[in-house]
């Protein structure tokens, strides 16, 4: 393998490290923080009992979480983009929707539901039913995106189903696969608020005690570099997994009218799954929200300041999802497109910040903003940066699953006919890459709404968000006017996530 | 291809929408930080309860024309921001829950003295031994338990009777809150270090661990757990939501002088990097006065008035009837000898 690959074009490559230097400054912050504790007080921090059980604990739910998450975002993917499967177009927004449901809202609802959901058995449940979309997403989007002339081919030939998919379809989607169990792994090594709840402590819980009892921004940094060498480890593994695994097709869409799996017999057993997977991960906080709609005694009229928060809950939202994907496309470029060493620890690197709790990452920019650049402290810009250095390899998956499917020879075609980077990037490689964006926009967008942790540092002072105001009532327990924004928070998200799942339906495209 | 025309439609109106996105985003942005030319701005870092700190903010602005940039956030969060920012914080005032908080920023020099005047309007037990900051309104520790489950007959009079064997599975508590670190400095204050560790252990066997006092009371008022170790207003806050026919709970107080009827402060600090000083200290001395402290005192956060020999109106046991240990602020520390207790008890 050689180090960058072949003939990078200096852009990109430039953009590609000011994206990975960005992305890389809460894991610079927690190691020169890390680096001002002493021996003594590493050595009593790292080496308690309870380090120890925290590992085995974080490392068990990761497990768990992420193979369940694989099972049932790549059935259901499987299922919507291959299958007759009868309303295909609404349980596409509706298996992406719990990704709108902050985990605290979740959390909150299945406790109050019922006590069974404590510890490892809940915290698996709960994870699952909010991060599974992370699968289904990208993995959606490589279906939708790939030829399926070549399971009709397979078929023909006498495969079955399943041999199809597994010879077949499953060689085509892992790495999309493995992109978004990557990203679920990272997500569970530093959550903490459905696991303060339903009381399972992980790493994460042990980082947050830190700098709210401690007052300690050391230690938590400490503690931080544990994260980060579990995130490298999750990094390496994919890594191998992953390959140099490529596929390519010719053309865009090879408009062919291809005929669905049909499900006959198991298709009242796959609704019925659909119906559960809905019921479980939609209507138990939907219907958690309405009950403190109807029966909390503080409900009142959500102030007329809800839409503004809404607004802001939008329009951040989709700044987010534009400075994400831009930041991450040379990434994906040089990754996929310039495959070598150096771009390879590059892309990896972007991964970092994803595996840190918010609040690590957030104070990480407050030091950098405060110190370097002081007039974007506490702005919007900072707080959308903020985001895009949260959620980047959310957009960086999507963006690298669809990427590998693209051959190169049509983007050389096009240099060879005497075009410059630029225009074959705009003219060949964006449109076919156009599935890829738009996951890769939703994903981040649907992150954002309900971030928490980082919008309440960074915010500019006064703004409100759908997220903030919630937060604000359900501390001071007024659960019933809390509900309107939660309820807001999912509807602000139906939205965008409804018209991307119907704008790049390749299938109502390929019929004109 | 019809197709590859749709999506650099799409595309083009993405790009087009997010670019519009950001400009919009940040014109909204520098909005709120932007001074009227009216008056003077100050920023309060708040932990405190919003909605009554929104009803502080809005009568010291009507009373002195000094407009309140409020950022509320979890106490704790703000406080290690403010760590973080150093003398660069745009903050000037800092209005706190407990005073491990604002404890942590007076070590490191980020606070400046308060005015005497505001300091003499709250008892001095309740300020800082330094004068560092003001307390403005207070907590009594007390134990919440379910009417079904036990009776107030059968609890004790300490809150170290709670971790034995005969509570098993019937207490619980929330280490990882910022109000439950004064209790355990307390016991630590008033029983010495062997007493403290028997008593952490006790609870590791014998008690259920909450991640915070929200969800501790509400578990005690649904029956799951027959009694929790919680501020009193959380009692109050989550009876006013749920209404008195589904309130399936009351409060008990310990004994005397016992550590788990402290009383905490919720303070207010200036910081000592703030430009504003002489508008921050204003909002103090407003914090302490008799209109505020009567906005406290009929407001949904349940807390006692401190200072200006205001009463409070809420159904509360009147603070001149509780008894607290007699420890002063300063015995209460800075929380970090509680957290170090906590990890060599296993418990975090």
């Amino acid at each position: 393998m050689t180090l960058i690959g072949r003939r990078v074009p200096l852009p990109l490559l430039g953009a590609g490290l000011v994206t990975a230097a960005v992305v890389a400054l809460p894991a610079v912050f927690v190691l020169a923080e890390a680096g001002g504790v002493g021996w003594a007080q590493a050595r009593t921090l790292l080496l308690r009992s309870t380090v120890v059980h925290l590992l085995g604990s974080t490392a068990a739910l990761t497990g768990a979480v992420t193979a369940l998450c694989i099972v049932v975002g790549v059935a259901a993917a499987w299922c919507t983009e291959r299958t007759d499967l009868p309303g295909a177009r609404t349980w596409r927004v509706l298996v992406v929707l719990p990704v709108a449901i902050p985990e605290f809202v979740s959390g909150y609802s299945w406790v109050s539901l019922t006590r069974a959901v404590y510890g490892f058995g809940g915290a698996v449940l709960i994870s699952t039913l909010s991060l599974y979309p992370l699968v289904y997403l990208p993995v959606a989007a490589m279906l939708r995106g790939r030829d399926p002339t070549q399971d009709q081919v397979a078929r023909s030939l006498g495969l079955g189903p399943g041999a199809v998919f597994r010879r077949v379809t499953l060689p085509q989607i892992l790495p999309a696969l493995l992109g978004g169990a990557l990203i679920v792994g990272l997500h569970l090594l530093g959550e903490y608020g459905a696991f303060a709840i339903v009381r399972y402590p992980t790493f994460a819980t042990e980082i947050f005690t830190e700098y709210n009892l401690g007052f300690d921004p050391g230690a938590a940094a400490l503690l931080s570099v544990v994260l980060i060498v579990l995130c490298v480890a999750l990094l390496g593994g994919e890594t191998r997994l992953t390959g140099a695994a490529r596929q390519a097709r010719i053309g865009g869409g090879a408009a062919r009218q291809v005929s669905p799996v049909r499900l006959g017999r198991l298709t009242v057993p796959v609704l019925a799954g659909f119906a559960g997977l809905a019921t479980l991960a939609l209507g138990v906080p939907i219907g958690s929200l309405g009950y403190w709609l109807i029966r909390g005694g503080s409900t009142t009229l959500p102030p007329a300041s809800i839409w503004a928060a809404a607004g802001y809950t939008l329009t951040l939202g989709a700044a987010a999802a534009a400075a994400a994907t831009l930041l991450a496309l040379p990434v994906a470029l040089l990754a996929v497109r310039h495959h070598g060493r150096l771009t390879v620890m590059l892309e990896r690197s972007t991964y970092l910040a994803r595996a840190l709790p918010g609040v690590v990452v957030a104070l990480a920019l407050v030091f950098f903003a405060l110190h370097y650049v002081p007039i974007v402290y506490q702005s919007a810009p900072l707080l959308i940066l903020a985001y895009a250095v949260l959620f980047l390899p959310l957009a960086l998956i999507a963006l690298r699953a669809t990427l590998t499917q693209i051959p190169p020879g049509l983007a050389e075609m096009g240099r060879s006919l005497g075009r410059l980077p630029i225009t074959v990037l705009v003219r060949v490689t964006l449109p076919l890459l156009g599935p890829g964006l738009a996951a890769a926009a939703a994903l981040v967008f649907l992150s954002t709404t309900t971030e928490l942790t980082a919008t309440l540092l960074l915010r500019p002072t006064g703004l409100q968000t759908l997220a903030t105001q919630f937060w604000v009532y359900t501390s001071g327990l007024a659960y019933g006017a809390a509900a309107p924004y939660a309820a807001l928070m999912v509807a602000v998200s139906a939205l965008p996530t409804y018209l991307l799942t119907r704008r790049i339906d390749p299938l109502s495209a390929s019929a004109t | 291809m019809m197709w590859t025309i749709r999506v650099r439609t799409m595309l083009s109106a993405w790009v087009v929408l997010a670019l519009a996105g950001l400009l919009v985003v940040a014109g909204c942005g520098s909005a709120p930080s932007t001074q009227g030319a009216a008056g003077q701005t100050i920023t309060v870092y708040s932990g405190q309860h919003e909605q009554t700190a929104q009803m502080l903010v809005a009568g010291f602005t009507a009373a002195t024309g000094i407009k309140v940039a409020l950022r509320s956030g979890g106490e704790a969060e703000l406080a290690n921001q403010i760590l973080q920012e150093g003398s660069a914080s745009p903050a000037d005032v800092f209005y706190a829950e407990n005073p491990p908080a604002l404890e942590a920023l007076r070590e490191k020099n980020l606070l400046s003295p308060v005015d005497a005047a505001t300091l003499s309007a709250v008892p001095a037990a309740y300020d800082s031994p330094q004068g560092q900051w003001v307390g403005v309104s207070a907590r009594s520790a007390a134990l919440v338990f379910n009417t079904a489950a036990t009776s107030e007959a059968q609890l004790p009079a300490s809150v170290l009777d709670m971790a034995g064997p005969a509570w098993k599975g019937k207490f619980g508590y929330a280490p990882t809150e910022t109000d439950f670190q004064p209790v355990l400095t307390a016991v630590a204050k008033l029983k010495g270090t062997d007493v403290v560790k028997q008593w952490l252990a006790d609870l590791k066997a014998n008690a259920k661990v909450y991640p915070d006092n929200e969800t501790l009371v509400a578990a005690v008022n649904s029956g799951e757990i027959a009694t929790g170790l919680i501020d009193h207003y959380y009692w109050y806050r989550l009876q006013r939501e749920l209404g008195p026919d589904k309130t399936a709970s009351a409060l008990h107080y310990f004994g005397p002088g016992d550590p788990g009827s402290l009383v905490d402060v919720s303070g207010a600090g200036v910081l000592a990097s703030s430009k504003n000083n002489a508008a921050a200290q204003k909002f103090l001395a407003y914090l302490v006065s008799k209109p505020a402290q009567t906005i406290i005192g009929t407001s949904d956060s349940y807390e006692y008035p401190l200072g200006s020999g205001v009463i409070t109106s809420q159904p509360l046991r009147p603070l001149d009837q509780l008894h607290p240990p007699a420890l002063s602020v300063a015995d209460l520390g800075d929380g970090r000898s509680s957290l170090a207790m906590l990890q060599q008890a296993g418990l975090l």
